[in-house]
């Protein structure tokens, strides 16, 4: 029986450390499954979260060997044989135990963002939508809110400026609902000022990890920055387009 | 951890507390909100995670948007059928009538379908469902149903309670008052003040080894109302979803949508032969096809043709899988082949199979586009729970009401894909106003002081016992051993032998000892959960060896076929007063007459109005 070590973080916010452990292994294990066998082998109180491990809840986000990753959806087998594989929480939010960070500061930010306002049904009760007017929003609600984007944002991860940008995550989710074709509320002023459009540098890392392969920066955060652009810095094309061109720019 | 002194709890005062928060329990508190109430909504993981985000396929609502025949007759019909006419006939109609407009609220919500060529909310086919009739978001229409939910309900001043453990219900008299639980991140006790509380926890789907149920799952709605005094019923019929991965061994049991076969997969043996069209049951034979000829016909959109035999219902898909596997032509893994690669270009697949597709390719290291998935039957769902009152879904104990997956009814003997996440939506909001009705009616109950300490002294011995079984080994053999004695194919001696080994177990669990650090101590969750898993198992197996016949989900190997005196009962469990666990059948209430001749109608009689014309 071929067997794996894991060099795991173990701690809280007071300091902690790395801790070796070594268990065996089945074909098509993926890291979290490490995590299992340890905690039911060696370290019951092991800290992790997890749900549905199958890649659809966003729940088991971590570091490993350094990049941000879903835990459940990385095989063992993508390591070389031998190596140890080095595991650590998600940098950019608070540690509360071993592998678990404290991710509230996310479900604050999606508070703040103003809810989809639809426009009336139709005469028969019914909202008609093209598909091809929906691709896009549907892309952007593939979010399984794991949070990878947020961990790699260096807004956040590198300058704290939690304060002043939702990060990539709620970029997307402003996005989404800014080019829902029922929607009728602007979110824009507050795209710029509250939410800090202006702070994302386009480095695209948010893209690169994000398990949906949802494309972050290219399809939400630049469309979304145009907009603002248009609307502050081109104010009359912004008052054309919304007087001639439809209710919504 | 000595327990604390009742006054110096935290305490939350609610007028509705509610317990889970997948499908379900959101929607009840977004209908508690919307009355104004004071709503608190406790989740054991993270709000957004609950299971109902691994629901792929649809929700199931006859608006007929793709094909104008449907409507909620014929819904109601397929649900009777597909659970062998066991259901509770009342919340087989209401669900029909009202999931039209439970679905369009969604939109309002945000909610993106899938579209029709004219801009409506998409359809599409499914096991059991006469017409397209499923709601969808490609393979991921449980996480569209979550999101919206939770993204609609943020903004309505619900209290939401992440990452919190119930333990037990408190009660006051006959009634409901409250619940003690604990939070994961601290292991802290908390104090729930209720004057109602819905109960939307799900099943108990960890007690079997490969299961499409996360950790979650673990029963606590049904031991919690069960050890407070109410019934539960229909445990005997736990649903094996035909399709679960069964390779690599870490992710057996994963779930694989039904939607994989709405859109043409087919299932192959071994030897490449397409077996269902041998295992077509007499009932569905008039409305199944009996040549791939005619199978491919339908799928390519001619209305005269039958509907292909991979769509017949669940039970039946995952018996016929289990007999080819038992029968030495199943795969190298011991599953069958689902074949969508030789069906359907590869672009196509990756449009309408996006999550199959990565889950596939990035778990297994299988291309959909180009091989078969090797598939097999894996527990995935209790159509049987708590019992309720069909119109405001309180149960049997007042102030305590259910809702989803964990309360019964709905599905009878075996639920149809694509009912569940409507029932959700369906029965959260009906739970919530029902909450909300007797919250109004009875105010505020009080919270015996003994009752909470004694819930904290059972979590607490977990934690200050000198040594003691290991959590997560009980937790396996629990697991083994529902597998072996209690799976697809049931039989008496097996039966029994589980009810003696839960004893057993029950007695283990009882010393189970985890380490004496409470923050997110997963020994000690696990140690927790195994009072409810072990309830709920004993249920089913009960249940499972008093219903000495074959009907649904439910397969007796010493009694083959349904036998009609059984479609006469229901099996209900209740604690005794001695504490033991009683069994009982009782006789069903007939349907009413109207809704009796619909469910039992012959298609074209019922769509020519010949039958139910004059049924509203």
């Amino acid at each position: 029986m071929a067997t794996r070590t894991f060099r795991v973080w173990r701690g809280d916010k007071d300091g902690g450390k790395f801790v070796e452990y070594t268990v065996e292994t089945q074909p098509g294990m993926v890291v979290l499954d490490g995590i299992h066998r340890i905690q039911a082998e060696h370290a019951g109180d092991l800290a992790v979260r997890w749900n549905c491990k199958a890649g659809k809840c966003g729940s088991c986000s971590m570091e490993i060997n350094g990049k941000p990753r879903l835990s459940c959806m990385t095989r063992l087998n993508t390591f070389e044989p031998g190596e140890t594989i080095t595991v650590q929480p998600l940098k950019t939010f608070p540690l509360i135990k071993d592998l678990v960070t404290d991710v509230s500061w996310n479900y604050e930010q999606n508070k703040r963002i103003p809810p989809l306002k639809p426009r009336p049904r139709e005469a028969d009760g019914n909202h008609r939508m093209m598909q091809e007017d929906v691709d896009r929003v549907q892309e952007f609600r593939k979010c399984i809110e794991c949070f990878l984007c947020q961990d790699v944002c260096h807004v956040l991860r590198d300058h704290g400026k939690h304060d002043q940008f939702v990060g990539p995550r709620f970029m997307i989710r402003l996005a989404q609902l800014e080019m829902h074709p029922l929607d009728t509320e602007d979110r824009i002023p507050k795209i710029r000022k509250e939410f800090g459009s202006g702070w994302c540098n386009i480095t695209r890392c948010c893209t690169e990890v994000c398990p949906e392969h949802i494309g972050i920066t290219d399809n939400g955060i630049i469309p979304i920055k145009e907009r603002v652009v248009d609307r502050y810095y081109d104010p009359i094309a912004w008052f054309f387009k919304k007087v001639f061109g439809g209710s919504k720019t | 951890m000595a327990g604390p002194d009742v006054s110096e709890l935290q305490t939350f005062e609610h007028d509705v507390l509610v317990i889970g928060a997948g499908g379900a329990g959101l929607r009840a508190a977004i209908a508690c909100a919307a009355q104004g109430k004071n709503t608190g909504l406790v989740c054991k993981s993270l709000l957004g995670k609950a299971h109902t985000v691994m629901a792929e396929g649809g929700m199931a609502a006859a608006m007929g948007n793709v094909d104008a025949r449907d409507n909620w007759k014929v819904h109601f019909r397929d649900t009777m059928r597909g659970g062998k006419f066991l259901n509770n006939w009342r919340m087989a109609e209401l669900h029909a009538k009202e999931a039209p407009e439970r679905v369009r609220e969604l939109e309002e919500w945000g909610a993106v379908f899938d579209r029709t060529k004219t801009g409506l909310i998409s359809q599409r086919n499914f096991g059991g469902h006469r017409y397209p009739r499923l709601a969808h978001v490609g393979d991921r229409t449980g996480l569209e149903l979550i999101r919206t939910l939770q993204d609609h309900g943020v903004h309505q001043g619900i209290h939401v309670h992440m990452e919190c453990t119930i333990l037990d219900l408190l009660k006051d008299g006959d009634r409901v008052v409250g619940a003690v639980g604990y939070w994961r991140e601290t292991g802290r006790f908390v104090l729930f003040k209720a004057k109602a509380v819905v109960l939307a926890t799900g099943g108990a789907g960890k007690a079997w080894r490969v299961t499409s149920n996360s950790w979650e799952y673990s029963g606590d709605g049904l031991a919690m109302a069960y050890l407070a005094g109410a019934e539960l019923m229909d445990l005997e019929f736990t649903q094996f979803h035909p399709t679960g991965m069964v390779w690599p061994p870490s992710v057996r049991g994963t779930l694989v949508t039904e939607g994989v076969r709405g859109d043409g997969g087919i299932l192959k043996n071994k030897e490449g032969k397409r077996f269902m069209f041998g295992y077509i049951p007499e009932r569905f034979a008039p409305e199944t096809a009996d040549s791939e000829e005619e199978a491919n016909r339908w799928l390519k959109g001619d209305k005269s043709a039958r509907r292909p035999p991979e769509l017949l219902t669940r039970d039946v898909v995952a018996r016929a899988i289990n007999a080819e596997v038992k029968a030495g032509r199943g795969s190298e893994h011991g599953g069958v082949y689902l074949d969508i690669a030789s069906r359907l270009p590869a672009e196509l697949i990756k449009k309408k199979l996006p999550s199959m597709y990565h889950q596939f390719k990035e778990l297994a290291e299988v291309d959909i586009t180009t091989d078969p998935m090797e598939v097999g039957p894996t527990l995935h769902y209790f159509m049987g729970g708590i019992r309720v009152d069909a119109d405001s879904q309180m149960t049997t104990v007042p102030g305590l009401f259910a809702a989803g997956e964990c309360a019964a009814g709905l599905h009878g003997a075996n639920r149809l894909g694509g009912n569940s996440l409507s029932d959700l939506i369906v029965f959260g909001k009906r739970a919530g106003d029902g909450a909300c009705e007797y919250a109004d009616k009875n105010g505020a109950g009080q919270v015996d002081n003994e009752q909470v300490l004694s819930i904290i002294r059972r979590a607490t011995e977990i934690l200050n016992r000198e040594s003691g079984a290991n959590p997560f080994v009980v937790q396996e053999k629990l697991q083994e051993m529902m597998s072996h004695n209690v799976g697809i194919i049931r039989v008496k001696h097996e039966l029994e032998t589980a009810v003696e080994k839960l004893q057993e177990l029950k007695k283990e669990a009882a010393t189970a000892k985890a380490h004496a650090t409470s923050q997110y101590n997963a020994g000690w969750h696990t140690a927790l959960d195994l009072r409810n898993l072990l309830i709920s198992s004993e249920a089913v197996a009960r249940a499972a060896l008093m219903r000495e016949e074959s009907r649904g989900a439910h397969t007796r190997d010493d009694f083959p076929g349904e036998r009609d005196e059984w479609l006469k009962y229901n099996i209900f469990i209740k604690r005794g007063q001695d504490g033991e666990m009683v069994v009982e059948k009782r006789e069903r209430a007939p349907g009413p007459q109207g809704l009796v001749e619909i469910a039992y109608s012959k298609i074209e009689d019922l769509e020519s109005g010949k039958v139910g014309a004059e049924v509203k």
